[in-house]
């Protein structure tokens, strides 16, 4: 299992936002993604969940295009960003179960139930999830790590709005998912200990296009 | 494949189920603008008989337009279409499925209340089931149609606006047809023939086209 990115290029707007990127990521790796605020680390996230299309460059899944063999990339591919894709109007199981059953996973409800339990929201399951707090909302999203069975997971800002006590179950639940032999690719400034398994880090302030610095500095 | 198909729909129904104004909002309006005509023009009976086909229509047309800007909306503010695009399924499956949604939620009742235009314009009970059968056809055809609009116009500021220009001209061949079948109804030598093959073949290309049309506007828009 590999991701291979090459000489990548994006542009949003008439704003180039880094350049001739190359990663690679294989199984048991965890790449951090860092760089300033506008670097364009969205960017490159929602570029390779094939949201966004490059200029110029490749992204390859286990050595063929994502392009090409979007089905395959996506059924093992999960993605959260910064939107938390649940309904105020249902409750956290019904939430979950609609979000798990739309990746294409097959899951029972006592599993759905086990998830939301680990997650911090026993006694909630049944909710509403607007009554619920930015936290736990965040909480039955970050649920589906937990029941969810692809390779690759691409986080943006994953521990946004969690308390330390979550932070540290998700710290959990990605060591545990590299460990087991995924992969992940996390945008944040918080350190996930990893028993075992490589880190990696990608500063995109290193791509940057050169033109578009200058009325930075 | 067809196991998110139900999902999508039977969430969607769900949703709808639990913010039930949404639903009555677009069939009180459909009645109280066929309810306004005749307080307009007069009860003048054989007036009203004539001017009932292009009535009822014209009334479902801007109904079935109402619910539109959210068809969806919701879901790209809340970042759940993001997520359908990441679905290993086709994404035109999955906008079927919220097209179907939406006909059951805003074409079917029109459909059903249809009667009523009937009694309040002196229609005869063959005319009656006429104007059904025509709205049951043509309705999924507004739903279908109007989802290009929906999802081309998604996150613009004025987007409601914009749906009614781009989409109102494409729903003509569908009044046309469908009041058409009703008119000729009411004649003595009229034949309704015609205008249900139209509309049918009309029905089977916007089934064919438009799940995949939106498919493509959403993944533009999202972008």
């Amino acid at each position: 299992m590999s991701l291979t990115v090459s000489n990548l290029q994006c542009t949003r707007g008439d704003r180039q936002l880094f350049s001739g990127l190359n990663l690679q990521l294989s199984a048991k790796q965890l790449l951090f993604l860092e760089g300033r605020n506008g670097s364009g680390k969205t960017t490159l996230i929602r570029t390779l969940c094939a949201l966004f299309v490059a200029d110029k460059g490749d992204i390859l899944w286990q050595g063929q295009s994502i392009e090409e063999h979007l089905e395959t990339y996506h059924n093992s591919l999960f993605y959260l960003g910064h939107l938390n894709a649940i309904k105020g109007d249902l409750t956290a199981l019904e939430n979950l179960r609609f979000n798990h059953t739309m990746s294409g996973q097959d899951c029972s409800d006592d599993e759905l139930l086990d998830a939301l339990e680990r997650i911090g929201l026993f006694g909630y399951e049944d909710y509403p999830t607007r009554q619920l707090s930015q936290g736990q909302k965040r909480r039955v999203a970050l649920a589906r790590l937990i029941v969810n069975k692809s390779p690759l997971w691409i986080l943006d800002e994953p521990f946004v709005a969690l308390d330390i006590a979550a932070v540290e179950l998700l710290q959990q639940i990605i060591s545990q998912h590299i460990e087991t032999g995924g992969m992940a690719i996390i945008t944040t400034h918080q350190a996930v200990p990893l028993t075992e398994g490589k880190v990696q880090h990608l500063n995109l302030d290193d791509y940057a296009a050169t033109s578009g610095m200058e009325s930075y500095v | 494949m067809f196991n998110t198909f139900w999902m999508i729909l039977k969430r969607d129904l769900k949703l709808a189920l639990r913010r039930r104004s949404e639903i009555f909002t677009v069939l009180f309006f459909f009645i109280i603008v066929v309810s306004l005509f005749p307080l307009g023009v007069g009860f003048n009976e054989a007036m009203l008989q004539q001017i009932a086909p292009g009535v009822a229509w014209i009334a479902a047309l801007l109904a079935s337009m109402l619910a539109l800007e959210r068809l969806f909306a919701n879901d790209y503010v809340d970042g759940t279409l993001e997520q359908m695009l990441l679905t290993p399924q086709p994404l035109s499956m999955l906008v079927l499925a919220k097209m179907t949604a939406h006909w059951l939620l805003t074409g079917l009742p029109l459909v059903l209340v249809a009667p009523v235009v009937g009694i309040l314009y002196h229609l005869e009970a063959e005319t009656i089931v006429t104007m059904m059968f025509m709205l049951l056809l043509g309705t999924p055809i507004l739903s279908m149609i109007g989802a290009i609009g929906a999802a081309l116009t998604l996150g613009l500021r004025g987007g409601g606006v914009l749906i009614s220009l781009l989409i109102l001209p494409l729903y003509i061949p569908v009044l046309v047809y469908g009041s058409g079948a009703i008119t000729e109804s009411t004649l003595q030598s009229g034949n309704i023939e015609p205008h249900i093959l139209l509309l049918s073949a009309f029905l089977l290309l916007s089934l064919i086209f438009s799940p995949w049309a939106t498919a493509s506007a959403l993944k533009i828009s999202l972008e």
